[in-house]
């Protein structure tokens, strides 16, 4: 699977993220995301997963082996600088 | 035989950190459950884990009762706490000891 396709998917089920997905390992299975949206406000980190995992569907359990996600919301994407 | 989910229920319950994992403690089979093993097996305190690769019927069973669909799945008092990701935030953020010291300190369950 490309990277640009999660990356689709994902701000496809999160219109208002920023959505940044990696390749770790270049194998097409893993990868590393980051998102970033005001609709993580006020979640919990699990509700967020849950976002981006709905949003991937059936694609996280078929053809995504891993994921390592990061969600963050503007504001605390801004601190990480 | 116990239905699946009373099993899983029953673990969660009766453990008060209990993971569910790919392998076990000595042998974890996946970097994400190596990694998560290892933040517990830091913080020193007692943990319950769960191999769903010698059972199948668990591996799909803990993904519906949690509805997340990766493995690691750590529980903490009964309660879905995250895969490794969260529970690698958690301990960076310092919230991760707190927690589970409070889930030890609380009673059992009956």
């Amino acid at each position: 699977m490309d990277p640009k396709e999660i990356e689709t998917m994902i701000a496809r089920g999160i219109p208002d993220a920023r959505v940044e997905v990696r390749d770790y390992t270049g194998g097409g299975d893993h990868f590393e995301a980051i998102v970033v949206s005001p609709s993580f406000e006020g979640k919990s980190l699990i509700e967020r997963h849950q976002l981006v995992y709905q949003a991937l569907g059936d694609a996280m359990r078929v053809q995504v082996h891993a994921l390592t996600l990061k969600t963050l919301t503007p504001a605390q994407h801004q601190n990480r600088r | 035989m116990a239905n699946i989910n009373e099993k899983i229920e029953s673990a969660v319950k009766e453990n008060k950190v209990m993971i569910f994992m790919k392998g076990n403690r000595s042998f974890p089979q996946c970097g994400f459950s190596a990694a998560t093993v290892a933040i517990f097996e830091q913080l020193g305190v007692p943990f319950a884990t769960a191999d769903v690769l010698s059972d199948p019927e668990l591996r799909d069973a803990v993904k519906r009762y949690s509805n997340w669909p990766t493995i690691p799945q750590v529980y903490i008092d009964g309660k879905f706490v995250g895969g490794c990701d969260i529970i690698r935030e958690l301990h960076e953020t310092g919230e991760l000891e707190p927690m589970v010291k409070a889930a030890l300190g609380a009673p059992a369950h009956q």
